[in-house]
């Protein structure tokens, strides 16, 4: 079991307030992100989850017990860091052991879950070896290990990821994956990346100051964003937003289209440009135009479209996947 | 961008340093080693000849060497047991956030920049004197017996100005070595159940043991030849009981004018403390490798 309710939470520091008022349910055994631009509070957020920072306000409802005061180690919950935080002096075996040597468990049974995590994470050949002495995704694995073998209620990931490079990345993203599959554990995680979000969660919760702006599935919160900061920061490359004339034209304040869903033709559309940058990635052409009366749009097709930089182009948005914004922002 | 050239110029550029240097250490040690060979008294003057290992003979089997090989023991111990676990209790709560924290930091700082001399003399004549100093007072205030500390436990007392000295700059490293331990590491040990003490013998120990061996090694090179303090206090008795390596030979080569046998003292103390210097470095020397 491990279901999270977050009621009013608030936290300040100071006389600045960081989270202003926040109300959350996390049911048992779901995936979810908390994903926002650096500074939002989501870090902040999963800290006062975990314990290691304070509540101002409101409360922490885990399992049906108000966990808002309980010391970290008393609430179930175990968290990887973004540092890791393994301890460097202690083997990698001393180190998954630890909780539960703290924990006051028998040897052989510490011995048998630790030799069991090291399976799940393919540690055992590493059991012997130092923190200092393994690559970056080993002590990851490892950090996961730790959390693991205490079977908590409900996992805490604090951007696990940011300190690996690209390829690394897209293989732990699969592999944390297939390790709630396997776990079917509450798991919380905290990234600024919206392509790990899209990628992992069952449930985003896109922050914004410390507000929650969405909370939905990856595909909900990608095909109806409720506002206009939604809408710029799910999805890659960012969808267009246009205001002015043009999304006047369709009554509204702010008109997004996504690059996906516009049609680019040499001959004919309803926009008429000109071809700026064009980025090759060989599955796909990512192509910034500079729209007549517009500005910028940028589009996206497949890999086999060529342009020239300076040539005359039309373009078409998809009439059904328009996005209309009223002047607060949000979606009409 | 060594090429040969700049290379021999190098050499060439510092070489006055570093004859200089080698110079400064190869004279006296040189001079020394041929004093110990010889008979020189300077009452007796115009009498030197060489005389062997006469004077390694009669410095090794005085009964105050061994005396006072122990006591020098004893002072380095002693110190180092004070110094390191009171710098750990003491950096472990300048680590905790409170008012006045800078003022405090200075002032436990405070002690390694008055001179040996001066604070042999503070500790003699008003915190341990038996009539006028302050723990005398404080032991009549409660109605007990002051303590002669100089009389009773003179080497206990050596001990404690010394390690009242010496203990800043534990603290100091220490502290230091504290401050650096990560956040997150804490953090993660909370989560993981461990309490206030299970987090600082699992740690900040382990974190702590580089600066800790650096601690006792800076700390028994200095130890080895604590010298002012017995000086000014207890001019190495009652009887032999305060008197260490340095300062037996002290007392061969200005009290007994005895230049041969305190500098066959002065090559005893250098072998010894390289012996000490050697197990020192091969028992927690590798501390510092990792």
């Amino acid at each position: 079991m491990g279901s999270i309710t977050l009621e009013k939470v608030s936290k300040s520091f100071g006389t600045t307030s960081v989270i202003p008022h926040i109300d959350l349910e996390i049911n048992d055994g779901e995936f979810v992100v908390f994903v926002g631009p650096s500074g939002c509070g989501k870090s902040t957020l999963l800290r006062m989850i975990a314990g290691l920072e304070d509540l101002s306000g409101g409360r922490i409802i885990i399992d049906g017990k108000d966990m808002s005061s309980e010391a970290p180690a008393k609430r179930g919950l175990s968290m990887v860091f973004q540092s890791y935080a393994l301890y460097p002096h202690m083997t990698v075996y001393g180190n998954i052991a630890f909780p539960l040597k703290m924990d006051g468990q028998e040897k052989s049974v510490i011995d048998k879950k630790v030799k069991d995590a090291a399976h799940i994470l393919n540690l055992t050949n590493y059991l012997e070896r130092r923190p200092g002495q393994l690559s970056g995704g080993q002590r990851q694995r490892v950090a996961i290990g730790r959390a693991i073998v205490r079977q908590p209620k409900a996992f805490l990931f604090d951007e696990p990821l940011s300190n690996l490079d690209a390829a690394l990345r897209g293989n732990m993203r699969l592999e944390i994956s297939d390790l709630h599959h396997q776990l079917k554990t509450t798991m919380i995680y905290v990234t600024h990346d919206q392509v790990e979000a899209m990628t992992m969660a069952d449930k985003i919760v896109v922050l914004n100051a410390g507000r929650i702006e969405q909370v939905g599935s990856p595909m909900e919160l990608y095909r109806s964003p409720k506002n206009v900061f939604v809408a710029g920061f799910i999805g890659s490359p960012r969808m267009n937003l246009i205001e002015g004339a043009e999304a006047a034209k369709h009554n509204a304040t702010t008109l997004g289209v996504r690059p996906e869903h516009i049609r680019i033709s040499a001959t004919e559309g309803a926009w008429t440009g000109k071809v700026g940058v064009t980025e090759h990635l060989g599955s796909d052409t990512f192509i910034h135009t500079q729209i007549d009366g517009i500005g910028q749009v940028t589009v996206r097709t497949d890999g086999d479209f060529d342009t020239k930089h300076g040539q005359p182009i039309f373009l078409t948005p998809d009439p059904a996947r328009l996005h209309r914004f009223g002047a607060d922002g949000q979606v009409i | 961008m060594a090429t040969l050239q700049t290379r021999a110029t190098a050499r060439i550029m510092m070489s006055p340093a570093v004859i200089l240097l080698f110079v400064w250490m190869i004279v006296p040690l040189v001079m020394t080693l041929y004093f110990s060979f010889l008979r020189y008294n300077l009452l007796m003057p115009g009498t030197e000849e060489y005389i062997g290992f006469l004077n390694y003979q009669y410095f090794l089997t005085d009964p105050a060497f061994f005396t006072a090989l122990a006591n020098t023991l004893i002072l380095v111990g002693g110190t180092l047991l004070i110094t390191v676990i009171g710098g750990i209790l003491l950096a472990l709560v300048l680590d905790q956030p409170f008012f006045g924290q800078g003022i405090v930091r200075l002032l436990v700082i405070a002690p390694f920049f008055v001179m040996p001399t001066v604070s042999a003399l503070v500790w003699k004549n008003m915190l341990m004197h038996p009539v006028n100093g302050l723990f005398a007072w404080i032991a009549r205030l409660f109605g007990f017996q002051p303590i002669d500390w100089f009389a009773q436990m003179p080497l206990f007392s050596i001990i404690l100005i010394v390690a009242w000295q010496w203990l800043p700059f534990a603290t100091l490293i220490l502290l230091t070595a504290l401050q650096s331990l990560d956040g997150e590491q804490k953090e993660a040990a909370e989560m993981d159940g461990a309490g206030a003490i299970s987090r600082f013998i699992y740690l900040v120990l382990p974190h702590l043991s580089r600066a800790i061996t650096v601690v006792i090694l800076i700390q028994t090179i200095f130890l080895l030849s604590v010298f002012a303090e017995i000086l000014v206090t207890t001019n190495g008795g009652p009887g032999i009981q305060t008197t260490n390596i340095t300062y037996l030979i002290y007392m061969q080569a200005l009290l007994q004018f005895d230049v041969g046998g305190a500098s066959a003292g002065g090559i005893v103390a250098v072998v010894l403390a390289n012996i000490v210097a050697f197990f020192l470095i091969r028992l927690i020397g590798k501390n510092l490798e990792r």
